[in-house]
This record gives structure tokens, C-alpha cells and sequence, in this order.
């Protein structure tokens, strides 16, 4: 792990990304936001075009600020299945499985994705940076346990032409990944590992590779792309195709409960709808025993779709039972109008008696017109999610293009 | 896999709690076996052979803190136990100078000016002492629920303090946090008196006398004696194996079994419950309930095993604070020692070796370093004065706690033992002048022995520090706290839990009514 002299850190907090100078010159706006200690690109051109880049063609995303965890060692496995809620012995070499991890009390810490490389050889990228949870969940496991965030780049592909980009740069048999594949190949030397995973719910694949290579494989991508559409592509817009696909997002949908002050503000994985991650059947994990006591006394929210009339987007939304707007039974955590969908949608955590499919609820949405609030009382409805699943998403071998 | 035998409940450990924890258990009707890894029962509680002919109380030497009420329901007087000894005095030792008796005559001839100041501090520690000691003796409360015993049981310790009156309660407000050498200025004049004062804050602890939390530790000391029934120490007629054999007695009475030569490999569980042990044997015993008398890091982190507990609660536990600081010197002494200006009659009785509390603070100092003083601290017997059956006619037996000793020595303990030991005995002499010249054998246990030969993780005789953060609700660590584990049928009745170590009992009897009564 290489450190950061003191003097850099502090006339430039944020860390740059191996993708940054490429970023910086195609970013039209100039709209940098952090993210885990980096500074990446909220919006490069217009929301809309990279939207609809994601949904239309390909883009680019720079996931380098992923944490990234190696964990090895003979007891790899046995020390995953006690971290995370669902059962990794299942996940076989070559495949990535999305999982949660809580703690003692079954709240969330955070979310991510769980790589398998070799029997005893993971990969385990976070929302936030963990290694300090998980040097303590490894107490009693014979594992290592290594931060290799700055020693791996990663770029998302995402949309329905990145498998036609992706083959047309040689790597041949890339189309036969199915979802959650992982596939290694070389380009033009440079190693590369390319698992298909996203977080649009659109066809898409993350390549990883050495921070040297990151440069050229930038732009051998984005040249390979020109005829299909590829943009590089912002947080703002992805942040649009991932509530389509119904994901949730640390410190949106929760606080990490490892970081949350007021008792009551954590969340549990049933609370967010995340029950089919949760194996109970697979022996003791952190937080198993608090989980089952929670399910037994009844979940006492859950995390829902919301169809909302009309197109304003019901951000910081609160929501009630009924329109007079007398009891709140929860609050919207993240809204979006969907141009592919082309509706109003929203998750919103909800009190457990009003979670039904169906239900209808209000939504109370202030709206600003030329510095004039007004507030609108809006029906909605408790929707399924994923509100967008195309079924090129998992189509194998991809359309062409 | 199919266990052999069944049982209610499986103790793991014939230490005094968990043959207390088995006596209890089993006199409710209970099937108990009790495991231990040893050849004899008793834990630190033994009575050993230490050269020809010379036995000595191995571990803890004396008795204080084992509730009255506790010997008699055990009816330990059937099973064989007595006493040799009640009472016994105790005089600080001056090296060069004459040593003080620790009662206000003993302080009106040697230090009158301390005399009243000594009577008030002694009388007011016993009265807090008394008011804190009914949350010894029972599961200290859970806090977050909103179950009305444990509301009560705060109240009623809020009550015990309150009902000391507007003065007192106040006083013992403004003392609980403080160290103890600030108490004793406040109070007292002569360093010899301070010293041993100060000695009983921080015997067996990680603390010097200004330390935070020294004041903590000597109204603990002090509310375990007044919870005993007794403000001074006793010695058991055949030392503190005589106690541990009148425990196994009474267990066995009571109907438990007790196995000796029989480690505990692994506590055994099914569908997320303790369902009993395999013995490092390879033997399977099952059973309803498993209590565990071992300390808490060997228990969770060695026989359970992290896999079955929660990241969070392995964590507290793997930074529990758990090293002793303590060492225990035993010498065969082929006459009568003779120290300095001692009466015969103080002999019996403990002799504490630390003249000032500056000299306490300094002892204690480079053990923070991995080190100990050139000039230690120590709580000496003489056992034999009191009970001539452990050594030869005309020989006697000495033992010392040696504190400050630490468990982690710089350089390694295989090098710096024969100096420690030659070092203790330079600093006995200096006040039992020719002490040297009379011994036979020697013995010196440094804490990683003790670690070793009581299969104490850390080797501290309380298993964890006691100290404010790993005290009553949080003791060990919070989840664990009321004798119960998270994991359903395993439970705790050692040292390790409230209300503590010492050769008490306590911890066991606590353990085995919140067992029953949550069976109940």
C-alpha cells in the first residue's frame, strides 16, 4: 500500500483517479464532486445525454473510487459467509454475487459486490471504505485481508452497444460472459478482468485493471465506441438509470449503521427489501441473531416503489396515508423522472402497515418556479420494482451492433 | 454424531465459581457435570507441593470475599472446610524503619497524628462499602429494555446510595473517580500508612495509586469484604485447596459429577445453540446448557470460536483488557522468618511492602515499559504460622503476591526471572533480615506462568481488569453482561463476569440463579 505524503494530502484532499486527466478533458462543465476520497465527474455534458447514452449506446464510468478489498487465505470463504448476509459458499470461482453486511444488531453497514477468483481468492468492492470492520470481523480466521483500491482501475461500460465495443477490441469470447461472469483477458498486453456487472440494470460490463493501463485502455475504448455511441458518462445520470433499476444507495436509502448517531436511523436489510439476500440457513453471520428477532417481531418499515401522478421528480419527499397530509407514514429517499419509462418514480421507506403492492399513498412534493415554492399533494402508487429490467440485460450471447 | 451422555448442564472448569455455579445448579435438581482440565479440582484456588514436604496456596492465598451466606447455604463446614485463621491483621513493613499495624492502636503508636483521620476514611469507605454491596450479589440490570426487574434493580442501587444520607452520598460522588493517592492526601499524613492503604486500591490490578480508577478499585475491594461479612482476610485450615475440596464435596453432595484430567476442546453447538463439549479426548458429551467458568476470551474466542459470534462482540471481547500485573513468589523456609520490630503475632497476618505511595507509583511505573522495579510491592504470608500442617515441624512457608510484575517482560521472562526472584528476596530481607540464609526452595510465577498453569488468558486473577469500563452492566462486555452469551445455552460463571474475581464465589452463584431463573 503506498501512502500519500502529508504535504499533497493537505493542499489537495481529494485523490485523482487514473482516468482523470482523460476526464478532466472531455468534461465540458467542469463538474467534479468527491466520492471516497477522489474527485470524480458529477456531470460531463448534460444529464440527459449521458442518460440517454446508458440506455441508447454505451458509456463510460470511472469506478476506480470503489473500495477494493483482496481476501485470501484458507479461511476465505468461512470468514465471507460470517461477514456477509448470504451465503457465498453458493458463488462459484469466476462469478461475482451482490451482497450486504451488518452489523451485530442486523443494520446495514454497507453494500457491494463479492468477486470469486479461486477457491480461496476474493475480491470484495464497497460503497465505502470497510477495512477496518473487516480486520475485525477476521478475528479468529486464518485470512489476509488487503486494501487494493489505488491498485486496481476499474471503468464501467454500460448499455446496450458495450458488448459490441468490448468485442470489437479483440476480446474474443467476452459476449459469452453471462451476468456475473468474470472473464480475464489481455489487451495488447495489458491484463484485464472484465466481469459482467453494473449498477444501471442495462447490459454492461466492469473492466479491471492496472492503474498504468488505465490511460490506454481509456482510449482505446472510447476510439472502439466512436461508431456506437460511447460517452463518458457522470454520477447524476447514472444515479437516474439506477433507480430505474430499482438499486439502493449508501447514505440515500441508509446511513451506514457504523456511522449513524441517533438511535433508530439504521437500517436493516428487510427494512430495504433486501430479505432474499438473507440466508438464514447457512449458519451464524453478524447480525443472524438480531435479524431473526427482527423478523419474528415484524419489520417495521420496508423500502417501496412509488408511481407518482405527474412528472416532478419527489425529491426529499414526505409521505402520507392520505391526502389531508395528517399522518406521515414515511419519506421518499430517492426520485427521478424516467425518461425511459416515462414516469414519475421514487423509492421511498414506508411504516410496515402501508408497504402494500397497490396501496395508494401522497406525496407531498415542493416545487420551485422561478424562486416561487409551491407545494403539490400528489397520488401515487406502491409499485414492484426494478421499475426498467430490458431484457438485454441478460441476454447472452448481447444484440450486436 | 451422536453424544454419549447427556446432561442438563456441562461446567467447564472446577474452579471455586464453577464448582459453586455445579453446587447450586445441582442442588435445584439439575444434572451437572463439571469438566476440568487440571488433575485436581480448584483452579487458583490449590493447595500445592511446591518442594518436600512445604504445600502452599498456589494461586490466591487468603480469603475474604466469599459471602458468609454463601459457606453456609453450601453447608461447607459438612464437606470438611474450615477455617485456620479469621481476622488476620495486617502491618505495613518499613525496610530500615518499624512497621505499623493497621488498626487505629496499631496507628496511635507509630502514626498518632493519622489515628482519628484513619478511624473517619475507614469508617466512611465501609459505609459507601456497604451500600454498594448488594449490586455485588446479584445480575447487575440490562439497560435498553424495558423490563421492570432490571428498572428495579437500578432503582434499588440508586436507593443504596441515596439512603447514605445528602453528605455522603455526595462524598462518594466525588471520590469514585479519583485515584486513590489523592484520597489519601486528602486524608492521611504518614506515607507509611498511605502506602498500604494505597496497596490495597491497586493489589491485583493494572493501576498505580494515581492512577484513574484507583478509588473505584478499593471501594470495590471494600464492598466485596462487606458483602463476605468481612473486612479482613481469613486463611482456610489447608489452604485454599482445602476450600476448593469442600466445594467439590459440596457439589458432589448436591448430586453434580466432577471430572478431573478432562480439557474442553471445543464447546459443541447445534441449530445455533450450545448442545454441549468435545473434550481434547475427542470425546462428545452433550447437554442442555454449558457454563463456562473459563475466562472470556478463552470461552468465546478459543472454545466457541469467532464464527459463531458477531463481528461487533468479538471485537469487545478481543480488546478486553486482560494481562495480569501480578506475580506470586513462594519460598520453603527451613526456620521461622524474624522481621524488623514485628511481633510474633502480626506473622500470622498480611505484611504488605509498600512504604509510600510514591514508592507504590514508581514500582509501578515500569511495568507500563514491560519492566518491574528494582524495589517491587508485595502482599506476604506466612501460612504456616497459622497452619503448621504445611510445612515440617519448625520450617515455614512464605508467599507473596509480587505486584507489578509484567506479563510481557523486555528481554523475555526465561533470562529475567532468577533476577526478579533474587531481586523480591533482597527486598523481604531488607526487612527479615537472615531470610535469605533460611530458604530451601523457591518459586516465582510470573504472569504468563500463571497464564500457563491456571489456563488464565492474560493470567489476571480477576480474567479482565477490573475497572469502571469493564464493570456490573458491561461485564465482561456488553452482550454477555448477565451471565447469558448470545449464543442460546451458553452461559458464563467466571471471574470474567460480575462481580469479579478473588476467591469469592460469587460470579458462580450469581450465574447459576440468573440460569435458573430464566429456565424457570
Amino acid at each position: 500500500m503506498h501512502t500519500i505524503p502529508a504535504r499533497a494530502l493537505f493542499s489537495e484532499p481529494l485523490l485523482r483517479t487514473p482516468f482523470h486527466e482523460r476526464a478532466r478533458a472531455l468534461s465540458q462543465l467542469d463538474s467534479f464532486i468527491p466520492w471516497n476520497g477522489y474527485t470524480t465527474v458529477d456531470v460531463f455534458s448534460t444529464v440527459e445525454q449521458e442518460y440517454f447514452a446508458i440506455r441508447n449506446a454505451s458509456t463510460l464510468y470511472d469506478l476506480t473510487p470503489m473500495a477494493k478489498y483482496r481476501i485470501a487465505g484458507a479461511d476465505a470463504l468461512r470468514f465471507l459467509n460470517r461477514l456477509v448476509t448470504r451465503d457465498v459458499s453458493k458463488l462459484k470461482p469466476n462469478r461475482v454475487a451482490y451482497a450486504v453486511w451488518c452489523n451485530d444488531s442486523g443494520h446495514l453497514i454497507d453494500d457491494g459486490t463479492v468477486f470469486r477468483f479461486g477457491e480461496s481468492d476474493f475480491r470484495l468492492c464497497a460503497q465505502e471504505r470497510q477495512l477496518d470492520w473487516l480486520l475485525d470481523s477476521a478475528i479468529g480466521f486464518d485470512v489476509e485481508i488487503a486494501d487494493v483500491t489505488e491498485l486496481s482501475a476499474a471503468l464501467a461500460i454500460q448499455g446496450p452497444t458495450s458488448c459490441a465495443v468490448l468485442k470489437s477490441l479483440g476480446l474474443a469470447g467476452v459476449e459469452r460472459l453471462k451476468p456475473f461472469d468474470i472473464g480475464h483477458f489481455a489487451l495488447e498486453g495489458a491484463p484485464i478482468t472484465i466481469s459482467r456487472t453494473g449498477f444501471t440494470g442495462d447490459l454492461g460490463y466492469e473492466v479491471w485493471m492496472h492503474p498504468q493501463d488505465a490511460e490506454s485502455i481509456w482510449d482505446r475504448l472510447m476510439l472502439a465506441g466512436r461508431s456506437r455511441g460511447v460517452r463518458p458518462l457522470g454520477s447524476r445520470a447514472l444515479n437516474m438509470a439506477r433507480i430505474e433499476a430499482g438499486f439502493i444507495l449508501p447514505n440515500v436509502e441508509f446511513v451506514s449503521a457504523e456511522r449513524t448517531l441517533r438511535t433508530g436511523r439504521d437500517r436493516s436489510p428487510l427494512e430495504l427489501g433486501l430479505d432474499w439476500l438473507v440466508d438464514f440457513n447457512k449458519g451464524h453471520f453478524t447480525g443472524r441473531r438480531s435479524l431473526l428477532a427482527q423478523r419474528a417481531a415484524g419489520v417495521p418499515r420496508r423500502l417501496v416503489g412509488l408511481d407518482i401522478v405527474g412528472n416532478k421528480p419527489a425529491h426529499n419527499a414526505l409521505v402520507y396515508a392520505a391526502r389531508s397530509g395528517r399522518r406521515q407514514i414515511g419519506a421518499v429517499t430517492s426520485a427521478t423522472w424516467s425518461p425511459t419509462c416515462k414516469r414519475n418514480i421514487a423509492l421511498a421507506l414506508l411504516d410496515a402497515p402501508h408497504v402494500e403492492p397497490g396501496l395508494e399513498v401522497w406525496v407531498e412534493i415542493y416545487l420551485n418556479s422561478e424562486l416561487v415554492w409551491e407545494r403539490r399533494m400528489c397520488a401515487a402508487r406502491i409499485v414492484e420494482r426494478p421499475f426498467y429490467a430490458p431484457e438485454r440485460r441478460r441476454a447472452t450471447p448481447p444484440a450486436d451492433f | 454424531m451422536s453424544a454419549r451422555v447427556n446432561y442438563d448442564c456441562i461446567v467447564i472448569g472446577a474452579g471455586h465459581n464453577g464448582l459453586v455455579c455445579a453446587a447450586y445448579l445441582a442442588r435445584s435438581g439439575r444434572s451437572v457435570l463439571v469438566l476440568e482440565a487440571a488433575a485436581e479440582v480448584g483452579g487458583a484456588a490449590v493447595t500445592r507441593e511446591f518442594a518436600p514436604g512445604f504445600r502452599v496456596s498456589a494461586g490466591a492465598h487468603l480469603l475474604q470475599g466469599m459471602p458468609r451466606a454463601l459457606i453456609e447455604e453450601l453447608a461447607l463446614d459438612t464437606h470438611g472446610f474450615k477455617f485456620a485463621a479469621e481476622d488476620l491483621p495486617s502491618a505495613a513493613l518499613a525496610p530500615g524503619g518499624a512497621p505499623l499495624t493497621l488498626s487505629v492502636a496499631g496507628i496511635r503508636a507509630v502514626a498518632a497524628a493519622d489515628a482519628e483521620g484513619f478511624e473517619a476514611l475507614s469508617a466512611r469507605l465501609q459505609r459507601f462499602a456497604r451500600a454498594l454491596a448488594p449490586m455485588l450479589s446479584s445480575a447487575p440490570p440490562r439497560l435498553g429494555t424495558r423490563a421492570r426487574s432490571e428498572q428495579l434493580s437500578l432503582l434499588r442501587l440508586g436507593w443504596h446510595i441515596r439512603r447514605l444520607g445528602r453528605r455522603d452520598m455526595r462524598e462518594l460522588l466525588r471520590i469514585a473517580g479519583m485515584c486513590v493517592y489523592d484520597l489519601l492526601q486528602e486524608n492521611l499524613t504518614s506515607p507509611l500508612l498511605q502506602g498500604a492503604l494505597g496497596f490495597d486500591a491497586v493489589l491485583g490490578t493494572n493501576l498505580g495509586p494515581r492512577s484513574p480508577g484507583s478509588v473505584f478499585t478499593l471501594l470495590y475491594r471494600l464492598s466485596t469484604s462487606a458483602n463476605a461479612g468481612r473486612f479482613s482476610p481469613a486463611q482456610p485450615q489447608g489452604g485454599l485447596g482445602a476450600l476448593s475440596g469442600a466445594l467439590a464435596r459440596a457439589a458432589r453432595a448436591a448430586g453434580a459429577s466432577i471430572r478431573t484430567d478432562a480439557p474442553v476442546r471445543r464447546i459443541r453447538i447445534d441449530s445455533d445453540r450450545a448442545a454441549g463439549v468435545i473434550l481434547e479426548s475427542g470425546e462428545m458429551l452433550s447437554a442442555k446448557l454449558v457454563v463456562s467458568s473459563a475466562d472470556p476470551k478463552t470461552t468465546f474466542l478459543g472454545l466457541l470460536g469467532s464464527e459463531h459470534l458477531d463481528a461487533g462482540f468479538v471485537r469487545r471481547v478481543s480488546h478486553l483488557r486482560t494481562t495480569g500485573l501480578a506475580a506470586k513468589l513462594h519460598l520453603a523456609l527451613d526456620r521461622e522468618p524474624q522481621f524488623n520490630g514485628l511481633e510474633r503475632s502480626a506473622l500470622g497476618g498480611r505484611l504488605l511492602l509498600a512504604p509510600s505511595l510514591d514508592y507504590l507509583e514508581r514500582a509501578f511505573n515500569h511495568s507500563k515499559y514491560g519492566e518491574y522495579s528494582a524495589q517491587p510491592s508485595m502482599e506476604i504470608t506466612i501460612p504456616s504460622i497459622n497452619d503448621a500442617q504445611l510445612a515440617p515441624a519448625g520450617a515455614h512457608v512464605l508467599s507473596a503476591i509480587v505486584q507489578y510484575v509484567p506479563y510481557a517482560l523486555t528481554g523475555g521472562w526465561e533470562h529475567g526471572r532468577q533476577r526478579l526472584l533474587d531481586l523480591v528476596v533482597d527486598r523481604i530481607e531488607a526487612c527479615a533480615p537472615g531470610l535469605r540464609r533460611s530458604i530451601t526452595a523457591a518459586e516465582l510465577l510470573t504472569p504468563p506462568d500463571i497464564e500457563r498453569q491456571f489456563r488464565i488468558h492474560g493470567g489476571h486473577w480477576h480474567h479482565t481488569e477490573l475497572a469502571l469500563d469493564q464493570f456490573f452492566m458491561v461485564r465482561p462486555v456488553p452482550g454477555a453482561a448477565q451471565y447469558a452469551s448470545p449464543v442460546e445455552g451458553l452461559y458464563l460463571c467466571g471471574a470474567g463476569c460480575h462481580p469479579g474475581g478473588g476467591v469469592m464465589g460469587t460470579a458462580g452463584r450469581n450465574a447459576a440463579r440468573a440460569i435458573l431463573a430464566r429456565a424457570a
